[in-house]
């Protein structure tokens, strides 16, 4: 039996996790497991994110589900022509998510989702040669999302609800190549803002075609999250005239993009669950990074981002192997919002391709554990960012990037 | 179930450990980039205040850091290259202490001055680098600060006991192997696979950064008769040099020659005007009508009785005009001396004026002002007397410029340098660099770079520090850049180059 088991977890872990961007699509250890799949899938509570409609067809009076996911994630830079070489040494990034959902009566369920879908965590070697865009960024987004579920006949439900995110940014970069204090000291400026909300909404539609075939879609709105008198510290400033970086607070805006997601998904030989979904992310909202700072004679910081939409092609199975043990895997494809010519190394995403494998083992009649696992996979990539300027002059900051991830998760689901 | 999980995170864990993103071919990996015919094991540099780090009138820790050895050291590591060290100073500050007492300023830095404009002034500080403290081990780094080419062979150069009476050179004091040690002594015994050596920069600097102050030595045989601002004798330059190769080379040991710029590329001798004298119409004629009877009468009546000659008399005319671009009015050694024949008849000038006349002249555009001047000409050393305006009333002393026929002797011997040099590194299949080619390059038009354009431009050029004589850490990023281009063609080696735009220029700060 044990034997079995492995073979199938391992056989179904194909091939796909992490998102463009600093998008981090782990909303769910079920629904990662069948590579992030869940807009048509009537499952657990987790549907509060994937598809609010679908809350009201779930079998459960009562559904909790609690996880955290660990996101090992690494950066390796080089450059042949100079030898310039660097690997991040990013912390380990825990988001974590609760989703629960209670069935009020044949027609109507309501739910509640804390999730963190957007968030990055990249620390590079301090002054490495990339240091005067990044030295390390520390972005967290939580989005608390009250819903409600409305049957209107057995074909088609709808769902939605407000989102109130509230976000923290703190991200530290060398001020140019070559500014230093009198020791040598590079001279450099953590931003750091926290406490930043904002409000927005989703919506979502489900059809059950028959029995076994749904189809679902959900719109999750863009929200901007407008930091406001943050604390912008400078370290290592000579003291002159010339370099009047006294700390100071300032303004930006960091947006959180709109996203659609379309899907469906199909039950077939009595245990099994294919499904599919399609998502947008509507990136093109990102176009700079412009910091703000209220001192007057520290000249604003503009970062040309100039990201594009993008799509994420994702493919899950599902096998109910016994009572006890439910199998899941996945693989998804997830286009880099990106532009050639503006490879920042901040989120330093190229396509990628995603593979995922999962489990829930269930303790009892109420009790379940569930665990996935999400291996991102980007090809070696030669890319550069062409809008760093020095005195109006461009200096692009070219390099070959390889970058992987590896998120195990864990979480529970309680019923009733 | 439990052995299950057990089994799964395990095999995670593993997962882990060994996901490090790999490129296809990492930089790091041996063979990436060749060595090609040469051994960077250990690699030693030989020379003077260029190899040391030296910048903005100090050697102080971050320039040394940036030392154009140290550059290449780090190019080298991912060709085989061994650790490189550097007798490191104690401070940023710059300045030398001999028993507690300061025997060598602090380093440059640009201030913003009371008027807003900024300017080189030295740093505060007491420094804390004594030289009595020596330095245990040898280094790599062999580039000692103020050393002539015949300096490197000198035994006892570095011994402190010599330093307050000029015998020796407080920088090599600090870790000269012995009392008696020779630089190139202490160099070859480390025994190195690869060496630069770049030496005989100070040969003609010193003459040059004053004024031609000193004598041109070409002749004499005997360095230890030279003064510390001569210019010395080709065929010594010729002896010492080619000694010093051998010294290096008696190994086997590869290595780049490196040959001599020319003092005209260097901001401290191109920053100053010639003619910058604004005069309005009256003061110019009130300082022409003083200089007539000198002008009309006196070199006339010289060149009459023969003692000088008639070109001399007209490069000794004074001519004011009411403009921005007057030349300031000079003594220079080299014109014939007057002072004496003046006081006496037909002239009977009274001994100031004659004191005054006795080897004057205008600075003329084929001249060379040095920096110091900068702050020199123009003022009014008497405040008392606001009508002695150096330059004007007062002539700038001979330190302060460079002649055109100083400049000739200081081209000439540094030809014959370069010839010397040129001819080692075909003799011996070194590797040749012709930095005097590449920094004439910066001094007209500058060099192209990821971040704009590296001139020699008087601080804002990005090439020289604020003494205007030595290189920025950019302009010795370039100084190596151009080293390992000369290696990677001599020795088919592959050694990537660094981007000078990483590297700094002038320090910024205020007091």
């Amino acid at each position: 039996m044990k034997k079995v088991l492995l073979l199938a977890v391992f056989a179904l872990a194909s091939a796909v996790t992490y998102a463009g961007g600093y998008r981090v699509s782990l909303q769910g250890n079920k629904s990662l497991a069948m590579g992030h799949t869940g807009v048509a899938v009537i499952n657990s509570s987790e549907s509060v994110f994937f598809n609010p409609a679908a809350l009201v067809y779930l079998e459960d009076k009562f559904s909790i589900s609690v996880g955290v996911h660990g996101v090992f994630s690494n950066i390796a830079y080089q450059d042949a022509e100079t030898g310039a070489n660097a690997r991040t040494d990013s912390p380990v990034g825990t988001p974590l998510y609760l989703y629960a959902s209670y069935q009020a009566n044949d027609w109507l369920a309501f739910g509640l989702g804390v999730y963190t879908p957007y968030g990055s965590s990249v620390e590079y070697e301090e002054d490495w040669a990339g240091s005067h865009l990044v030295n390390n960024i520390d972005l967290q987004a939580i989005y608390i999302q009250p819903t409600i579920s409305f049957k209107i006949n057995d074909k088609l439900s709808v769902g939605g609800g407000p989102i109130y995110v509230t976000g923290s940014v703190n991200f530290n970069r060398n001020l140019n190549r070559t500014l230093t204090d009198l020791e040598g000291n590079r001279a450099n400026v953590t931003v750091d803002a926290s406490g930043v909300s904002n409000w927005g909404w989703v919506a979502s539609a489900m059809v059950n075609l028959t029995e076994d075939l749904h189809i679902g879609a959900t719109y999750r709105s863009e929200i901007i999250l407008d930091a406001e008198d943050g604390d912008a510290d400078f370290e290592n400033v000579p003291n002159s005239p010339l370099t009047p970086f006294a700390d100071t607070t300032f303004n930006a805006s960091l947006p959180l993009p709109a996203e659609m997601t379309v899907g469906m998904s199909y039950d077939f030989c009595e245990n099994w669950t294919f499904a599919f979904d399609f998502n947008r992310t509507f990136w093109d909202v990102y176009e700079s990074l412009d910091l703000d700072f209220a001192n007057s004679e520290i000249p604003d910081s503009k970062n040309a981002r100039n990201y594009k939409n993008s799509s994420i092609y994702r493919f899950g199975m599902q096998y109910e192997a016994t009572k006890m043990f439910t199998l899941r895997a996945g693989y998804y494809f997830d286009e880099s919002p990106v532009r050639e010519g503006y490879f920042a190394p901040e989120t330093p995403r190229n396509d990628s391709n995603n593979f995922t494998a999962g489990l829930t083992v269930n303790l009892g009649e109420h009790l379940q554990i569930d665990a996935s696992f999400l291996y991102s996979h980007f090809k070696e990539v030669d890319a550069s960012y062409n809008y760093y300027f020095e005195n109006g002059v461009a200096v692009p900051f070219k390099g070959t990037y390889k970058t992987n991830a590896f998120v195990p998760g864990l979480g529970l689901t309680y019923k009733l | 179930m439990k052995n299950i999980l057990k089994y799964t995170f395990a095999v995670l864990a593993v997962g882990f450990v060994s996901c490090e993103p790999e490129f296809d071919s990492p930089v790091t990996d041996d063979g990436f980039y060749s060595s090609g015919s040469a051994d960077f094991s250990k690699y030693v540099s030989v020379g003077n205040s260029l190899t040391a780090g030296y910048a903005d009138g100090a050697l102080y820790i971050t320039g040394q850091n940036n030392s154009y050895p140290n550059i290449m050291a780090q190019q080298f590591s991912f060709v085989g290259g061994g650790d490189f060290t550097q007798p490191l100073m104690n401070d940023n500050l710059g300045g030398l202490l001999l028993g507690g007492s300061q025997i060598a300023e602090n380093r440059f830095v640009l201030a913003v001055g009371p008027n807003g404009n900024p300017g080189p002034v030295r740093l505060d500080g007491m420094p804390t680098t004594d030289v009595s403290n020596k330095l245990s081990g040898s280094f790599n780094n062999m580039g000692v600060p103020g050393a002539k080419s015949f300096h490197l062979v000198a035994p006892g150069y570095g011994n402190v006991a010599g330093v307050p009476t000029g015998a020796a050179n407080p920088y090599f004091a600090r870790f000269a192997s012995s009392e008696s040690a020779t630089v190139i002594g202490d160099a070859a015994a480390q025994n190195a696979t690869f060496f630069t050596l770049w030496i005989g920069n100070n040969d003609i600097l010193s003459y040059a950064t004053s004024g031609g102050a000193g004598v041109d030595q070409t002749g004499n045989l005997d360095p230890t008769s030279y003064g510390s601002n001569d210019i010395t004798d080709p065929n010594v330059f010729a002896a010492v040099y080619s000694q010093q190769v051998d010294a290096l080379t008696a190994n086997g040991a590869k290595g780049v020659l490196v040959n001599i710029p020319e003092v005209t590329s260097i901001p401290y001798f191109t920053t100053v005007p010639t003619n910058a004298i604004p005069l309005d119409a009256a003061t110019a004629a009130q300082l022409n009508a003083q200089f007539a009877a000198y002008n009309n009468q006196i070199l006339p009546g010289l060149v009459g009785i023969g003692l000088i000659s008639a070109e001399e008399a007209a490069l000794r005319k004074i001519n004011f005009s009411a403009s921005l671009n007057n030349f300031p009015i000079m003594t220079d050694d080299d014109l014939t001396d007057i002072t004496t024949v003046l006081q006496g008849p037909p002239f009977n000038l009274p001994a100031q004026l004659a004191t005054l006349l006795g080897q004057l002249r205008q600075v003329n555009a084929n001249d060379l002002i040095v920096l110091p001047a900068s702050s020199v000409l123009g003022s009014t050393p008497d405040p008392n007397n606001p009508q002695g305006v150096i330059g004007v009333s007062i002539p700038l002393t001979d330190q302060y410029v460079l002649a055109a026929s100083e400049q000739a002797r200081v081209t000439a011997a540094s030809t014959a340098y370069n010839a010397t040099i040129q001819a080692l590194a075909g003799a011996k299949n070194l590797a040749f660099v012709d930095a005097k080619a590449a920094l004439s390059r910066v001094a007209n038009g500058g060099i192209v770079y990821d971040g704009g354009l590296l001139t020699s431009q008087f601080v804002t050029g990005g090439a020289f520090s604020l003494d205007g004589v030595h290189p920025t850490p950019r302009g010795y990023a370039y100084t190596a850049n151009l080293i390992i281009q000369a290696i990677n063609d001599t020795y088919d080696a592959t050694i990537p180059k660094v981007h000078i735009g990483n590297y700094g220029t002038v320090t910024v700060t205020n007091n």
